[in-house]
């Protein structure tokens, strides 16, 4: 039989998500939600700078249910994905690359980002008087 | 490319039964991946149940049972069994790792799940094609490239600090575990060298008796050869021999960077 036939072993379909690669997918997830996110918020600020309507437009929207949760989406992305490149910026210079320390780094990142998001939605609706 | 599924040709399907014989107490299923090239048909899972009283304690001890007693047709590499020759090499639950060095009790799932090592060419049952993933190795030229003839009558001296350097690297027996867990080396195998190629390439740079180090950090400049690498560590997590090509990947990228400055 030709070497053409040969079958490609299994890949994803056997190997085990591995913290490892769990964090690189999810960073890579969270990149692509905050290129979507910040078309969110450029719509936003043209929006604002085209008149009263097309910003109140953005604003219904934004406050609906559904609005809410993607925006709550975008800023726990936009967390996950800040921690997590500081975990990488500390890989850049050489450091943090035992395998303890990369699961406790990646943990603490996975914790970080969610405590840092509900913070600061809580701080948003404690400054608009509803909590 | 990425490609999430498998091609049609290679599409796993179920396989035969070979029960324990009859009066085994202790059994476990090993399944294990098949293919002929000799048949026309898809690979599929065989299941061996294997009576792990009358076996030895390791993965390997099962398969070398397995083909000895239930089916001599079964293909698998293995030479040393004591994880120095890496050619036992294999997907077992789940992650890479040497068959040889790999205790059966330690398997954390009801049967052991066998298949070669991940997104590689299949040459028979559990013997992947390593032709290119040598051929990388042989691309970062793993030999002494040095001008300075040696001092006569004795061999190149190296201080202790020099000699540490390559600790944690020299113990590389290029099993492929490594490579062959990396998503990145999956979509990328004809451009990306992968973490085993990379971290033979480190131990040639940080030789302080080789005098190519700038021509091998140059060849190595390269947005496919080196850099696609993402860190996301499945290499070092991988390791039967505990090593950490992640971080010499990384010092790797350090010294392109630091010879600019």
């Amino acid at each position: 039989m030709s070497q053409a036939n040969r079958p490609l072993s299994p890949h994803l379909q056997v190997y085990t998500f591995h913290f490892t690669m769990m964090w690189s997918i999810i960073h890579r997830i969270t990149g692509l939600g905050l290129g979507l996110g910040t078309i969110w918020l450029t719509w936003w600020l043209i929006a604002a700078a085209t008149g009263p309507e097309a910003f109140d437009a953005v604003q219904i929207f934004s406050g609906t249910f559904i609005g809410r949760l993607l925006l709550f989406g975008f800023t726990w992305a936009l967390m996950f994905h800040t921690l997590n490149g500081v975990r990488h910026l500390f890989w850049d210079i050489g450091k943090g690359f035992e395998m303890d320390t990369v699961e406790a780094t990646g943990w603490a990142v996975a914790i970080g980002s969610v405590v840092l998001t509900l913070g600061i939605w809580v701080y948003g609706y404690m400054s608009m008087g509803v909590l | 490319m990425v490609e999430f599924t498998l091609p049609a040709n290679s599409k796993v399907g179920k396989g035969k039964t070979v029960k324990a014989p009859a009066g085994a107490k202790n059994v476990t299923t090993v399944e294990v991946y098949r293919w002929n090239p000799d048949d026309e048909a898809n690979p599929h899972m065989d299941k061996f149940e294997v009576d792990l009283d009358t076996c030895g304690p390791m993965v390997l001890d099962a398969l070398i049972k397995i083909k000895n007693e239930m089916d001599p047709t079964l293909t698998f590499r293995r030479s040393c069994r004591e994880g120095v020759c890496g050619s036992c090499a294999m997907n077992i639950d789940g992650t890479n790792t040497l068959a040889c060095t790999k205790s059966i009790q330690d398997i954390r799932g009801k049967t052991i799940k066998i298949s070669p090592l991940p997104h590689m060419p299949v040459i028979k049952d559990l013997v992947p094609d390593l032709t290119q993933f040598f051929a990388q190795y042989a691309s970062v030229k793993p030999w002494m490239q040095s001008d300075t003839p040696a001092p006569t009558g004795m061999e190149r001296p190296q201080s202790q600090e020099e000699r540490d350097k390559m600790d944690g690297v020299w113990e590389c027996v290029l099993c492929a575990c490594c490579s062959t867990a990396c998503p990145s080396y999956w979509w990328n195998p004809d451009r990306y060298l992968g973490p085993a190629a990379l971290l033979q390439a480190y131990r040639w740079i940080v030789d302080s008796r080789d005098e190519s180090t700038g021509e091998r950090l140059d060849d190595l400049e390269d947005p496919f050869k080196l850099y696609r690498c993402h860190t996301i560590m499945n290499c070092t997590k991988t390791c039967p021999k505990g090593l950490e090509p992640g971080k010499k990947i990384a010092e790797i990228k350090q010294m392109l960077v630091e010879r600019r400055l």
